[in-house]
């Protein structure tokens, strides 16, 4: 099938208003006739069914948790963005544009992103009307900050819990409608497959996780809005139950997967400190607003440090190697994720990695610490004020920004990063590959729609700060309630799905057989013992850099890890009944396939762009040297890939990216 | 470290529950409490036992799906702290842990110390919203300004997570800190205050429906609130509700 990705017509910054002018609608006495089934309800599945539902149409909401407000959405620290130009420092939807696209390392399709960047302001004035407590200056309007990658401050906040807030409005907004009987919510319960009649998207196969019940669900339309899949490295910042399954069930089902391997790893997350570690815990990278990212210049402070012979705070000024604002001196350590990452690596390769582990970096606040506290003294006109008064006047500045980020930090590492500096190392964050949608947000199954990280459409090879909130809300409450009424004008007069169909029997059966299966199996190793493998074989040779040698290896080794999976591995307990042990066996049965096709598709990208780095695609001369090199004349295109039972078979197809209103250039950030 | 946990085992809703006694040994004291929990729940798998359920997502203190009762306080010993944030230097060698679910009669337990908190989600449901549709025609989020020291407060009382230990803290079971932090939420933002009689009525009398006790300002939830919300919430709930009324 070839990739049609229904971009409108006419210039981008008309295209979704004309789009909307065109669509079919679907009156909302009809609206009335047609359900709608949403998985997940984080911000792009809690915003979707909100206003699916407002919009009159019936939705069945589906959560693995015991309540939407806990989907992962909810740890999101930073901040979301928004074109408002609210601080006049020559923001415009246009720039908005064009930091994504340049940010994505050109690898996302400019459509998509033009209308993200023009309903970012609905987002903002939305989410105020719901009531979220963004923060305030002492005017009375928002406040902003600024995040990495971009020239300007866009970013709103609520303290260091933005997604918390803009969650809790989402699914505030879902509770009203809930109490309409408008969305019927099914928390504790985990989609397991879609069902298709006729080539569409019809329904879904759920587990009830509490009795163990498999239920079949019926929609005219399925939306999946599961997020990410960070977790096939076992260790993420994702939440432990964080998973693939709903985006690969419906890639079995013929939905294509596109770039999976544009995996997005965090530089500001707290070292790991042992084996038993079973997540990494991510601090805002709002923090590299003030802090400054260094190792020491000298191997012998290293090993000083690391043997506890030696304070970082008693190395001088010119002992510190600030490498980012070495290397980038533009935009020094506020350079975008994947190159602040890349560059930390770098250094603990090196061997000035500052921990026992050897993989961490000091993230310092002494100077901003300094810097507010004299700034303070002259508000206050204090006179002669003591080194002591300052240091104290500018850390209740740094508490006042990112308080709830250091407590965290102080209580998992016991140590004062206001006194002494925070360590931290890249961890697997976000992913921006997913399900290949096209403008509708539709998938290659007519009436199966993805929204939020799930798809791979708006944050091309790399995502900017503060841009995941945006995203999902804009997905959810601007544009799939649009896009999904045009296709269900053709669904009004289609009544009820019934749920006896042999299409809804097969299904069934096959999801209650790969259940039995686990139960029965009685193999000798547990779920996590699989899961643990993978992660390493992940992290070790699809992680931040990648090579040929490695990433044929990998594909080997993990299905090799799969084979054992399916032999040897121990589920206790029993069906019909809460077993997490279950749950998590499904889920590492699909992340253990998902890992191949990474592999395959980091394998088939020979160049490097965004979050993935290709050691064979460097620069080799120049003011560039040992920078990602992309490759635009032969790599511009979507990687979509299409299931073919195992995963080393997978087709691929290719979206070829146009680039008419940003010139591709080389992402410098010097 | 090495460690005897006497743990709540039930089977489900229906069955009687009872407190086994598990040894754990090697315990690092820079593994969180649920990381001793996994260790635990592995070496049980090892043996053929089945593990020991509990709730738990994020692991970073702000899901609110967590919900243990250690050693008679709910998310345990230390302060400002959601279980996954408990770290084992907290405990000592040698040290007898009683893990136990949130009790309270609107939490039944449904397995082992995973319970259902489902009553909150109706009290959320009764009015804990603003009734604005989403439109792009919302008027503009700057038009209406709100002073730093409301919109701080308001936030203050919103970074509720919704876990429950007020409840299961609280020896009358009251959900009124819980309650209290989201209507204040609305009551301190201008966008609050259309809906905000109904809001206070409707959600305190859906919070008696689900068999919440009353409060008796002990305090106790204020001090095992990992949020640090304020027993001021309260208050202010009280003030609301006496509003309404007259």
């Amino acid at each position: 099938m070839a990739l049609d990705s229904k971009v409108p017509e006419g210039p981008i910054q008309d295209k979704w208003t004309n789009y909307k002018n065109k669509i079919n609608l679907v009156n909302p006495a009809n609206k009335r006739h047609i359900d709608i089934i949403v998985v997940g309800t984080g911000l792009a599945g809690g915003s979707a069914s909100a206003t699916l539902a407002e919009l009159g149409y019936n939705v069945k909401a589906f959560a693995y948790q015991d309540s939407p407000r806990r989907a992962h959405s909810i740890a999101a620290q930073g901040g979301i963005n928004a074109a408002k130009n609210y601080q006049g420092d020559g923001d415009s939807t246009y720039r908005l544009f064009y930091d994504t696209v340049k940010g994505g390392d050109y690898r996302s399709r400019e459509a998509n992103v033009y209308r993200l960047a023009e309903v970012s302001s609905n987002i903002i004035d939305q989410c105020v009307a719901q009531g979220v407590p963004f923060a305030r200056d002492y005017g009375g309007l928002l406040d902003n900050r600024s995040f990495g990658g971009v020239l300007v401050s866009r970013t709103f906040y609520a303290k260091g819990q933005t997604g918390q807030q803009l969650l809790l409005g989402a699914y505030s907004a879902m509770n009203r409608q809930i109490a309409r009987g408008k969305i019927e919510m099914y928390n504790r319960h985990e989609m397991l497959d879609v069902v298709i009649v006729d080539g569409k998207a019809r329904g879904i196969i759920a587990r009830n996780l509490v009795t163990g019940e498999i239920e079949r669900h019926s929609a005219h339309a399925v939306v999946i809005a599961s997020g990410g899949y960070g977790n096939v490295y076992f260790l993420s910042t994702n939440a432990m139950g964080s998973n693939v399954t709903a985006a690969w069930k419906i890639h079995k089902k013929g939905a294509y997967f596109a770039n999976p391997c544009y995996t997005q790893i965090h530089p500001t997350c707290i070292p790991r400190s042992g084996d038993y570690q079973s997540k990494l815990t991510l601090m805002s990278e709002s923090l590299r607003n003030d802090g400054r990212i260094w190792v020491p210049k000298h191997l012998d402070d290293v090993k000083a440090i690391r043997e506890g012979r030696k304070k970082p705070t008693e190395l001088s000024e010119d002992e510190r190697d600030y490498y980012l604002e070495r290397r980038y001196p533009a935009f020094g350590n506020l350079v975008p994720r994947d190159v602040a990452s890349r560059a930390a690596k770098e250094r603990c390769d090196a061997g000035y990695g500052v921990n026992a582990t050897g993989e961490a970096v000091y993230l310092d606040f002494a100077s901003a610490i300094e810097r507010y506290g004299k700034e303070q003294v002259k508000i206050h006109n204090i006179s002669n004020p003591s080194k002591e008064k300052i240091t104290a006047l500018g850390e209740k500045i740094i508490e006042a920004k990112y308080g709830n980020l250091f407590q965290m930090y102080e209580k998992i590492v016991d140590e004062n990063p206001y006194k002494t500096p925070m360590m931290i190392y890249p961890a697997t964050h976000y992913t921006m590959g997913g399900v290949w949608v096209d403008y509708n947000l539709m998938t290659t199954i007519p009436g199966c729609y993805c929204i939020g990280e799930a798809n791979f459409s708006d944050h091309g090879a790399n995502r900017l700060g503060a841009s995941a909130l945006m995203q999902g809300l804009a997905d959810g409450y601007f544009v799939l309630p649009y896009t999904i009424g045009d296709y269900l004008a053709q669904d009004i007069r289609t009544g009820k799905i019934p749920t006896n169909s042999p299409e809804f029997e097969e299904a069934e059966k096959t999801v209650k057989t790969r259940i039995d299966y686990f139960v029965n199996n009685k193999g000798s190793k547990s779920v996590d013992y699989f899961h643990k493998r993978l992660g390493k074989v992940m992290w070790d040779k699809v992680g931040m850099s990648r090579n040929e040698k490695g990433l044929k290896e990998a594909m080997a080794e993990i299905k090799q890890i799969r084979e054992e999976f399916w032999k040897d591995v121990k589920v206790p307990g029993n069906a019909d009944e809460m077993n997490p042990e279950l749950e998590k066996a499904g889920r590492v049965a699909d992340f253990l396939e998902l890992g191949e096709l990474f592999a395959k598709d980091a394998l088939m990208r020979e160049e490097s762009c965004g979050g993935h780095f290709r050691e064979e695609s460097v620069e080799d001369s120049g003011e560039q040297q040992g920078e990602a090199k992309r490759n635009d004349k032969d790599f511009a295109f979507v990687a979509a890939w299409e299931y073919k039972g195992e995963p080393a078979d997978a087709v691929l197809h290719k979206e070829q990216l146009e680039f008419k209103d940003i010139e591709l250039k080389q992402r410098s950030y010097k | 470290m090495n460690l005897t946990l006497k743990i709540w085992r039930q089977k489900d809703a229906s069955s009687k529950g009872q407190m086994v006694d598990y040894n754990v040994t090697d315990i690092s004291e820079h593994m969180s409490f649920l990381e001793m929990m996994d260790v635990l729940n592995e070496q049980l798998i090892d043996v053929g036992e089945e593990p020991v359920v509990f709730d738990h997502d994020c692991r970073e203190g702000i899901c609110g799906m967590c919900s243990m009762y250690i050693n008679g306080q709910a998310h345990g010993p230390d302060r400002a702290i959601t279980t996954c944030q408990l770290h084992m230097r907290t405990f000592k060698d040698g040290d007898t842990i009683t893990i136990e679910p949130f009790r309270a009669a609107a939490f039944p337990v449904i397995k082992d110390l995973v319970v259902d908190r489902s009553a909150f989600e109706r009290i959320q449901q009764a009015g804990g919203y603003i009734s604005v549709n989403t439109s792009g025609n919302t008027q503009d989020a700057n038009a209406i300004p709100i002073s730093k020291y409301a919109a701080d407060e308001a936030m203050d009382a919103a970074t509720c997570i919704g876990c429950g230990a007020c409840v299961a803290t609280c020896k009358n079971s009251s959900a009124m800190l819980f309650v209290g932090a989201k209507v204040s939420q609305y009551a301190l933002l201008p966008q609050g205050q259309i809906e905000a009689a109904d809001r206070v009525r409707n959600m305190v009398e859906q919070m008696d429906l689900e068999g919440f006790g009353n409060c008796t300002n002990t305090g106790a939830c204020e001090v095992e609130c990992p949020k640090g919300i304020s027993l001021d919430n309260i208050a202010r709930m009280n003030r609301e509700l006496i509003k309404a009324s007259v």
